[in-house]
């Protein structure tokens, strides 16, 4: 089946309204800083303004004096109280705290905390925190901090690098040595983020009469609630995550674990619920949700006709001055390393860098997007030296329809896909021809236009194989999910999922699954977010891997209920169960449909009446299933090959832009993408997170930078300066769908969450590159602001 | 501690309440009144989630302080619909086409929208990114919400004609 | 991110305005708008001890013409003036520049005195102002005085303003002819802060230039009116070699900053090439009749 729309369903891939959304319209979403308890405490931060300094004094008498304050927290006090926050990757001499104990490390870096009646007291309170440092020697620049003798972010770990190992899949050196060409270059991806317009929030009550503690917070983070038991010296059936609280935007950074280890101390402490919302000061600064800061350094080997035979890859990842998961974000891409191409050979070198900076986390598709660009910089520039046609290029390197299932060097193999058919798709969409007429128009008429392509993957169905990669300790082989489905005495279904949502529509995902399975109206359908202690193990919805993961475990609930049902309508009609078909929630005789039981009888029968149940059978209608990840289970080989994750979605994006000679503005003047992410459960949250994605991408590439000055102190630290695109900066977008189904899932879906994101920049570069050929000029450095391209431009200016 | 003593009409009620002069209007809706639909996603007047209408005009909540709202009506999410059970014309298009992902700028999208759609009863594409020009989002791409408000544009426009049929997206 | 604690005061006139700014012993800040105070005070860049709300006061509103000039009233509305037909038809400068202002949301809100007496060195207003030879008048609680906007400025978020004095009205010379009007402006959203911007108004008498002024913004501390150019192209005809001898006249006048948007060379490039565009655009204009 490949066909534009997946046939055979009765909801999935239908348009339907999203469950959520009336909610959110009617403002009855409910978001962390939304929920408020009676006598609840507020918290104000007290933060470093150096990148790198001893603590030498804290004195908070005034602060105390304040009224209306309750306690001021410095580092010591919780580092003493509490487990060092989680580390991705094995350094035991990197401790990570919420509060620093003696030594800070970046500006913005939390100091102390003040709880007090009110956010407003709290900030006057601690603007009073008289806190003494003696400034260290701080570095900056990534590949400075390499240098020996660079001054140590962490003076125990004994060097700035984190993590480095040198993989080699394939014979590298051989297809180096054989091929006629090579190209090298290096493609620099400013630091930027997701930064949702939700801030990160939290709040907690501890009551000691049930010893429990309570949380809710703006959460999307794998095992939270058990990192944040352990963090708080607690058994995980002490804190109760609610996963009902609708969380305003994630995009990967929304992993608060820091600041709810706070509330959980203070809650404690204090005997009173305590929140703490960040405000877009907290949250630029000391949120630590800043993106990956890479330097890639990459070489090329390619045939005569523009083949690539091999590649090398050198990526330094500078993550700031603590290393939380955000690392492992070089382990992903090892997974899609050699993006949609038939590339033999690789040499992957990730770097972890450590300098004084903001803390990195997780950003949608953890390291993909960066990498993908990377890859892309290189198919242009090839395309550039042999004067090949950019899309001919990409033609004769793409993964051809019948090599699938596909492994490529690094261990991976990509499910399906059709790379050439989705690109033809999208070309004769965008009317490729023309936009290169419309191109060459504007040129002629003295303006810089340019065309840019580029094809990339989304790997999805998110698993953990990177954390045993990048950490030989760690052994996780399994990312489950799990769906727990009911049937209640009314004949209502009921869903609970374990984790919480962040836009992606969850609800209406299950809803359609289970929907689908046992044909009843989705609508009709509930869906719950259960809380932490009643859910079952759930990995959160990160890696692009809810349609697959918690679609998988909803449809397997939902079978086994529904073969509950098969079982009880056979047994009342003396037949075998295969004997019997199940349609519209009704059993019934297939040689003589008239003999059925309905959907009331077969409830009514399984909830009250054990007499007429198949002997062995549990009384009431319920079910749950907790999913592996389709190929998932196995550790890396020594040499570091690995099944990342299990479905491969593509995008092939076209993009027309005009670049202002003077000013050096872009404009995106038109966008295309070209989309298989197989079935679809709703296409309108699909092309929804699709849109979304490259307007993200859109700031990757243009708009968003997190600079920092040679003193360490953060510039572009609010949304004054850190500049998301509007709705005049985002073009209008047209998607072209193409269904590849995956042989891995229930219903053929592939992840999609990361759509957009992934290839956008790619190819605004290459737009941008294009229009910028006429003059000479090259960049491979995001985001090309008006600044960079200002200068660029400026170089032509002289020589006129 | 300066306090003063006002009254105001929110979403047709009138509401007194003692507020404190630097509370600002978005803090006094959410934690003074529980309205918690308004959202602050900056509180320095870029992101336009906390947009309300004060006398029918679309203003950054975050900008203004309660006591300066003393005798004004402000309307917020909350007021849009025509009653408590149901949409309005506008909310529901953003529900049809599915303009929002997390929700959270949606409650200052609409208001922009609302008014937009007071004034402008058959908007251009330009009109629409221009009237939400100042309400940032980060999940949609604007490309949905876009499709929504000029949905209920031409929704209004048939519901105000003889025979009113709500038109679905084709 | 909320305020330091602060005292409030809603005068009802600008007698009582002038009387509070004028009492002693206490910083004091003007809320007109708000759309630039209340960032500050939230970010507690600004920490008044009171804060003096002049949005009730009647006087301090509306939009009058003169037989020679328009009068904006301090407090104004920037979406008000923007739509008034006034402004409109007299002012077609001031309405291009206040269609760069902001979002409709803040326009709503802020105001042209506020704009002015704030200060901010990108403003549009500021700029279109200096342009069209404002004036402005000021209060204090025992004087009154007017101030040509050439002498206004002072540095990036300073007026020539006394502590105690407040911006009562902005006066707008009615120029005579054929004009022609012209606004640039580069910014890297629609909506931010200019990185530069340039206002430009001109008369033609038979398509020779008799009279032209150029502002130019967002590029350095304040806005700053171009005489150079002025000089060098009245009595020309404004062709292609004028207009490039103006905006290399604009690139080397100016005093530029760099910042993370933009370096202070590009700024200059910038404002030599909208200086040309605005120019071009007011000639045009003026030719065209429309003015
Ligand atoms: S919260 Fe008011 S504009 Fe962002
Ligand atoms: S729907 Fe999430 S920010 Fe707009």
């Amino acid at each position: 089946m490949t066909a534009d729309a997946p046939t055979g369903f009765r909801y999935i891939g239908r348009r339907r309204r999203p469950k959520e959304d009336r909610r959110f319209v009617v403002g009855a979403g409910r978001y962390a800083a939304d929920v408020m308890l009676p006598g609840m405490l507020h918290v104000a931060l007290v933060i470093s303004p150096h990148p790198a300094a001893r603590i030498t004094r804290i004195d908070a008498t005034a602060a105390l004096k304040l009224p209306g304050v309750r306690a001021v927290v410095a580092g010591d006090e919780l580092a003493q109280a509490t487990e060092p926050v989680f580390t991705g990757l094995d350094l035991p001499k990197m401790k990570r705290y919420p509060l620093a104990p003696g030594v800070v490390r970046y500006v913005g870096e939390w100091v102390a905390v003040v709880v007090a009646k009110t956010r407003a007291l709290a900030e006057d309170a601690a603007e009073l925190v008289e806190v003494e440092y003696e400034p260290l020697p701080h570095v900056i620049d990534p590949e400075a901090a390499m240098a020996p003798n660079a001054p140590p972010v962490h003076a125990d770990h004994g060097s700035n690098v984190f993590y480095r190992r040198r993989f080699v899949w394939g014979a590298v050196d051989a297809d180096f040595g054989a091929a006629p060409h090579t190209i090298a270059y290096r493609a620099r991806w400013h630091r930027s983020a997701t930064v949702p317009i939700e801030t990160f929030g939290v709040l907690a009550r501890w009551n000691p009469a049930t010893q429990l503690l309570d949380v809710w917070a703006s959460i999307q983070m794998p095992k939270f609630p058990d990192n944040l038991a352990r963090a708080l010296r607690l058994p995980g059936s002490a804190v109760r995550v609610h996963f009902d609280v609708d969380v305003g935007g994630s995009y990967g950074v929304k992993r608060g674990l820091k600041h709810s280890i706070v509330v959980g101390y203070l809650t404690r402490k204090l005997g009173a619920p305590v929140r703490l919302i960040e405000d877009r000061l907290d949250n630029m600064r000391g949120g630590d949700a800043h993106g990956p800061d890479r330097i890639f350094d990459v070489e090329m080997a390619f045939g005569d006709g523009g083949l690539v035979r091999a590649m090398k890859m050198r990526a330094i990842d500078d993550v700031g001055a603590y290393a939380g998961r955000a690392p492992l974000q070089l382990g992903k891409p090892v997974g899609a390393i050699v993006g949609p191409y038939r590339i033999r050979s690789v040499a992957y070198e990730p770097i972890s860098v450590s300098t004084n900076k903001t803390p990195e986390e997780a950003v949608r598709g953890f390291g993909q997007s960066p990498t993908n660009f990377a890859i892309e910089t290189g198919m242009d520039l090839i395309a550039r030296k042999l004067g090949v046609d950019r899309v001919e290029l990409r033609r004769r390197n793409l993964i051809r329809k019948d090599e699938f299932p596909y492994t490529i060097p690094s261990g991976s193999t990509y499910d399906s896909g059709d790379y050439h058919a989705v690109l033809d798709k999208v070309l004769v969409a965008a009317d490729w021809n023309a936009l290169m007429r419309r191109r060459d128009a504007a040129r002629a008429a003295g303006r810089l236009a340019g065309v840019g392509l580029s094809c990339c993957l989304e790997p999805s169905g998110g698993n953990a194989a990177f954390e045993p990669l990048l950490n030989p300790k760690n052994e996780t082989t399994t990312w489950m999910e799990g769906c727990h489905v009911k049937i209640d005495l009314t004949g209502a279904v009921v869903a609970a999922m374990g984790t919480s949502s962040s836009g992606q529509g969850h609800e209406t995902l299950v809803s359609t699954v289970v929907g689908e399975m046992l044909e009843r109206d989705p609508e009709t359908i509930r869906v719950v977010h259960a809380d932490s202690l009643g859910a079952l193990p759930s990995n959160s919805p990160v890696g692009s891997r809810m349609a697959i993961m918690l679609g998988g475990a909803a449809a397997g609930a939902a079978r086994k209920v529904k073969s509950q049902l098969i079982a009880i309508g056979a047994h009342n009609l003396d037949a075998a169960p295969e004997a019997c078909v199940y349609a519209d929630g009704a059993v019934a005789l297939a040689t003589d449909p008239a003999r059925r039981l309905s959907w009331t009888q077969l409830v009514e029968i399984a909830h009250r009446k054990f007499h007429l149940l198949p002997p062995g059978m549990e009384p009431g209608l319920q079910a749950t299933h907790v999913w592996e990840v389709p190929t998932g289970g196995a550790l890396p080989t020594a040499d570091g090959r690995v099944q990342m994750y299990p479905c491969y979605a593509f995008e092939a994006h076209v993009v027309y832009a005009e670049v202002d000679r003077v000013t050096g503005q872009t404009a995106l003047r038109a966008y295309f993408v070209g989309h298989d992410c197989g079935v679809m459960i709703n296409p309108d949250i699909v092309h929804g997170m699709t849109y979304g994605g490259i307007a993200h991408g859109i700031g990757a590439a243009l708009y968003e930078r997190f600079h920092y000055d040679g003193n360490g102190q953060l510039l572009g630290g609010s949304f004054m300066d850190y500049l998301i695109p509007s709705s005049h900066e985002v073009p209008d977008i047209t998607i072209v769908d193409h269904c590849t189904p995956s042989p891995l899932t229930t219903f053929g879906q592939k992840g999609s969450g990361e759509a957009g994101y992934l290839g956008a920049p790619a190819a605004i570069a290459s737009a941008v590159n294009d229009a910028l050929a006429p003059l000479g000029l090259h960049i491979a450095s995001l985001p090309m602001t008006v600044a960079a391209l200002g200068d660029l431009l400026a170089t032509k200016d002289r020589a006129k | 501690m300066s306090q003063h003593e006002i009254a105001l009409k929110i979403n047709g009620e009138t509401c007194t309440a003692r507020v404190p002069a630097r509370l600002t209007l978005v803090d006094f809706l959410r934690e003074t009144l529980n309205l918690t639909g308004t959202h602050t996603g900056c509180e320095h007047g870029v992101c336009g989630a906390c947009t309300v209408l004060l006398d029918g005009q679309p203003v950054r909540s975050c900008l203004i302080f309660a006591v300066q709202a003393a005798g004004c009506e402000v309307v917020t999410v909350e007021g849009l619909a025509p009653d408590a059970v149901g949409m309005s014309v506008l909310q529901d298009s953003f529900c049809e086409e599915h303009a929002l992902q997390c929700g959270f700028c949606t409650p200052g999208m609409l208001l922009s929208a609302h008014a937009l759609l007071q004034n402008n009863s058959a908007p251009s594409e330009e009109d629409i990114r221009e009237a939400i020009g100042g309400n940032l989002c980060r999940c949609t791409g604007y490309k949905q919400i876009v499709q929504a408000i000029a949905l209920a544009a031409q929704r209004l426009s048939v519901a105000n004609a003889p025979t009113a049929d709500l038109p679905k997206r084709p | 991110m909320k305020a330091v604690d602060f005292d409030y005061e809603q005068p009802r006139s600008v007698a009582e305005t002038c009387r509070l700014l004028g009492e002693t012993g206490r910083e004091a800040r003007l809320l007109a708008g708000g759309q630039t105070l209340a960032p500050l005070l939230a970010m507690r860049l600004a920490r008044p001890a009171v804060v003096i709300d002049i949005n009730r006061i009647e006087e301090f509103q509306g939009i009058d013409a003169e037989a020679e000039s328009v009068v904006i009233r301090a407090c104004t509305r920037q979406s008000r003036a923007l739509a008034d037909p006034i402004v409109q038809s007299r002012l077609p400068l001031l309405a291009k520049a206040l269609s760069f202002v902001g979002h409709v949301q803040t326009r709503n809100r802020g105001t042209i005195g506020g704009s002015l007496a704030n200060a901010d060195p990108s403003a549009e207003i500021g700029l279109a102002a200096l342009a069209l030879d404002a004036e402005i008048e000021a209060r204090s609680a025992t004087a009154s005085r007017r101030i040509p906007i050439g002498d206004f400025f002072i540095s990036p978020m300073v007026t020539a303003l006394a502590p105690d004095e407040c911006l009562t009205v902005v006066r707008f010379p009615l120029p005579q002819g054929a004009v022609g009007t012209g606004f640039r402006e580069a910014s890297i959203r629609r909506s931010d802060f200019a990185l530069a911007a340039v206002a430009v108004q001109l008369v033609l008498e038979r398509g020779v230039c008799r009279s032209l002024a150029v502002s130019l913004g967002g590029a350095g501390a304040t806005p700053v009116k171009l005489t150079a150019i002025e000089h060098k192209l009245l009595d020309t005809r404004l062709g292609d070699a004028e207009l490039a001898e103006a905006g290399r006249l604009a690139h080397d006048a100016i005093d530029a900053v760099s910042d993370i948007h933009a370096s202070a060379a590009h700024r200059r490039r910038i404002a030599g090439a909208l200086t040309m565009r605005a120019i071009a655009e007011a000639r045009d204009e003026a030719l065209a009749g429309r003015a």
